[in-house]
């Protein structure tokens, strides 16, 4: 093994040297001797097993992204140990994984209650990697958790790949080696959906930001802001709204005499399906301004949201990373598996959740080893199809995926409770693609740190 | 100075053995892991704190979490602008914490009982909210305060101590890193030092000034005693505690959030303080790790693993098994810490520790030896 080559660096004299000196110091380190036999952190090799540690907020605001995202987790597990139908191991490719488990193990995993808290999901994170010896962490609903996770096993030298996270933070200013999201974010968002808000709205509008006050928040309101004033919009205000608020009257109210002719609603889960329809019976919708007919954007939706929200959502514009009704033959199987295991339809968390969990097994099959530098370098630069996003593109300079963004609308006559929103444009990968150097940040060393 | 009574000594060793042997009686249940074992130990600083306060005086502060998160954010900060050096960020730390609670106590012990509960509240939240959205340059808000690689760590560079490779620098405690036993056994020693300092204080005049404010104020100022000055002392102290308490967890996890400074855990640090037994010396120990436990263990249930536990009842009642059951676990594990803490109000009003004072009287009869008078220990206010 490659690894075996290395030179001993300077922080593992140093971690060794440490631990000779307590072990010598204090008798019951005894039990920690396996924990620095590995090579890196819960190589399978050693421990025997392949746990992948699913990390989501089963409680909390975004509860039900929570849930879903697990499910696809667990179908993920099933695909890959090659039970049920296999689901996208069908159209993937390139493909490494031979539906008989990773390097011939068969994936464990174990779950974890993030309860939509940064502090609650890294103690989470470290019980998985410390404890239930998980070779992999994955799992979000909010950005906060994801690069709060992301930092933490960057320090254990685990790879941390992320779930819904939608902040540009995360693979931007806050990116990390041993991080990678598959989801799309804030800038790609806003570029996506400016053509659209400018061909239905025009370019002379006045927007009014409402921001949900976190990382997401921040950039979503910064990427829209840019891109709608690249159109030519005004920004009137732009508002924080604490995380998880309920009640959005107190700023809707000044909204009425801002002289806004748009309300942006930068809210997520549970926020958006308040705020939504809180600005809805505040009659925006129905209200004149400047001679224009009012209009809501929500930039990031999802199917979830929309069903949340009920009647609120319909004929709002606002992006999607994927939706289940897309015609591509990757979001054919998927969607066709998990309905017949869980009987709904995929929301997107599920989507990216699934996906990550395969793409990981996938590197580290190609990779040949658990080794986390081999399989980093095996994602890294990644180019794949038929994952339900048409050709995408692991990009190796922040970890962030590169594929079509969809800009959906709120349907005006649902036939179904899931049939809740319209496809309305597919964004492509080259207009969202940008320059990583324009949110900075570093990745760090691939040497993988004992946890 | 530093010497105890043959009582307090032999304490002290037991406890210094049992915490240092952590790893060892951890194992059986699960939660012989880095990770939960510095939260044992730190949560079981932050009661010890938190003890001196309430168990002693009787004063019932609902707004030690903002003393945490005082703690924690200082340590975060003193890691970005000085160094990576442990010592300086817990000593700013304590500092800092005990600055803060100078401020909170001097206008919250103005009143007493519930007032002074509520008015420690009310600054905790404000804190909260301070923390959260309020002061975001300084605190990140929800994201939570992170060390980034262009911090000034004046101190760091001034030694010519770069980091190397392209990482994240790591809180070192003289040049050396921690990683998770390092950092458990660090923990292990505040605590144990800790434990040390709150037996002295327990032992000394001051302690017992403080106790007998708690029997009864109004006495205690006509003998003559300016009451104020003990009272604002024993909460700088406390603060202080609950500062290095939240430094340690930055210190083990180089990250601070808001949600250390809400409501729910000061609650916390009262519960386990109750739980185990209000102005015991080890009372708060034993209900932190409870407490600590419980939630890992409780919170962590889900569905499936209920599932899988009433696996052998046939279906029907299964299903009604899993269903009670799941109220009770995950989310739901609060219902049951509550349920265990009406009990243990109800039943054993001084905690864990009149439990184990009743049994080993019980035991002393059995033997036929004459009991000791127990001790009334006094319910919680």
């Amino acid at each position: 093994m490659s690894d075996l080559k290395r030179g001993i660096s300077r922080r593992r004299v140093i971690k060794t040297g440490m631990a000779g000196i307590l072990a010598t110091g204090v008798s019951p380190l005894i039990i920690s001797k396996g924990a620095w036999a590995q090579e890196f952190c819960n190589n399978p090799e050693v421990t025997g097993k392949a746990v992948f540690g699913f990390n989501v907020p089963l409680t909390g605001p975004y509860t039900e992204e929570g849930l879903d995202s697990l499910n696809g987790y667990q179908l993920a597990v099933k695909h890959i140990n090659g039970e049920g139908d296999g689901g996208i191991l069908k159209t993937l490719k390139p493909l490494a994984l031979e539906g008989n488990g990773v390097l011939g193990k068969k994936i464990e995993f174990v779950t974890g209650d993030t309860q939509t808290n940064t502090d609650v999901a890294r103690d989470g994170a470290r019980r998985m990697i410390e404890r239930d010896g998980a070779v992999v962490v994955t799992g979000s609903v909010t950005s906060g958790e994801a690069i709060a996770q992301q930092a933490l096993c960057q320090e254990m030298g685990v790879i941390y790949m992320s779930g819904l996270t939608h902040s540009n933070d995360t693979t931007g200013k806050d990116k990390r080696r041993y991080g990678f999201r598959h989801f799309f974010n804030a800038y790609q968002s806003g570029v996506a959906i400016a053509p659209f808000l400018a061909a239905e709205y025009g370019n002379e509008r006045r927007a009014y930001h409402l921001t949900a006050d976190y990382t997401w928040g921040w950039t979503q309101e910064e990427s829209i802001k840019n891109a709608t004033e690249a159109l030519g919009w005004e920004t009137v205000n732009a508002v924080r709204t604490p995380l998880g608020a309920g009640d959005y009257s107190q700023f809707l109210t000044p909204v009425l005499n801002s002289g806004a002719d748009v309300l942006i609603l930068n809210h997520y889960g549970l926020d958006m399906v308040n705020s939504l329809p809180q600005a809805v019976q505040f009659g925006l919708r129905d209200r004149q301004v400047n001679g224009k007919q009012f209009e809501i954007v929500v930039p990031m939706f999802s199917e979830l949201m929309a069903v949340g929200a009920g009647e609120a959502v319909r004929g709002i514009i606002g992006t999607s990373n994927w939706q289940w009704g897309l015609e591509d033959e990757g979001t054919k199987a998927f969607t066709t598996s998990y309905g017949s295991e869980y009987g709904v339809p995929p929301s997107q968390a599920a989507h990216t959740s699934y996906v990550q969990a395969i793409l990981y097994a996938d590197a580290v099959q190609r990779a040949g080893t658990f080794y986390p530098p081999e399989v980093i370098r095996a994602l890294e630069g990644f180019e794949f199809d038929g994952a339900g996003n048409g050709p995408t593109l692991y990009r190796d300079a922040d970890h962030q995926c590169f594929k079509e963004v969809l800009v959906v609308r709120g349907n005006e006559n649902p036939t179904s409770n899931f049939d809740v929103l319209n496809v309305i444009g597919q964004t492509s990968r080259e207009e969202v693609i940008y320059d990583p150097s324009i949110f900075g940040g570093e990745l760090g060393p691939y040497e993988p740190n004992q946890c | 100075m530093l010497s105890l009574s043959r009582k307090d000594l032999i304490s002290l060793v037991i406890f210094a053995a049992v915490v240092v042997a952590m790893p060892l009686w951890l194992a059986p249940f699960g939660a012989a892991y880095p990770g939960l074992m510095q939260k044992f130990a730190i949560a079981a600083i932050f009661a010890i704190g938190f003890n001196i306060l309430f168990g002693l005086t009787g004063y019932l502060s609902f707004g030690h979490a903002a003393f945490l998160g005082v703690g924690s954010y200082t340590t975060v900060w003193t890691f970005k602008l000085l160094g990576m050096e442990i010592l300086p960020a817990i000593i700013f730390a304590i500092i800092v914490a005990g600055l803060f609670s100078l401020i909170i106590g001097y206008f919250s012990l103005r009143r007493t009982g519930i007032y002074f509960s509520i008015l420690t509240l009310a600054f905790a939240q404000m804190s909260y909210s301070l923390a959260y959205s309020v002061l975001t340059p300084i605190t990140n808000g929800e994201t939570g305060l992170l060390l980034a690689r262009g911090d000034p760590r004046v101190l760091d560079m001034a030694f010519g101590n770069q980091v190397d490779g392209a990482g994240l620098p790591f809180p070192t405690l003289f040049g050396m890193e921690l990683g998770g036993y390092g950092g458990f056994y660090l923990c292990a020693v505040v605590l144990i030092l800790s434990f040390f300092i709150s037996q002295k204080i327990f032992a000394s005049p001051f302690g017992m000034a403080l106790r007998s404010i708690k029997s009864n104020q109004m006495r205690m100022s006509y003998t003559g005693f300016d009451i104020k000055p003990y009272l604002l002392t024993a909460f700088v102290i406390s603060g202080m505690f609950a500062g290095l308490a939240g430094a340690l967890m930055s210190v083990t996890d180089p990250l601070a959030g808001a949600e250390r400074m809400k409501w729910t855990e000061s609650g916390n640090v009262v519960l386990m303080t109750i739980l185990g037994g209000v102005g015991t010396l080890f009372g708060p120990v034993i209900g932190a790790w409870l407490i600590e436990y419980f939630e890992n263990i409780f919170s962590a249930i889900n569905y499936n693993m209920l599932n899988g536990f009433f696996g052998f009842l046939p279906d029907g009642v299964r299903d009604v098994a899993v269903t009670v059951s799941s109220k009770f676990v995950g989310e739901g594990w609060h219902l049951t810490l509550g349920l265990l803490f009406v009990v243990v109000v109800v039943f054993l009003p001084g905690g864990v520790m009149e439990g184990v004072r009743r049994l080993s009287a019980y035991f002393k009869d059995r033997t036929g030896r004459t009991p000791e008078p127990v001790t009334k220990a006094s319910a919680a206010e």
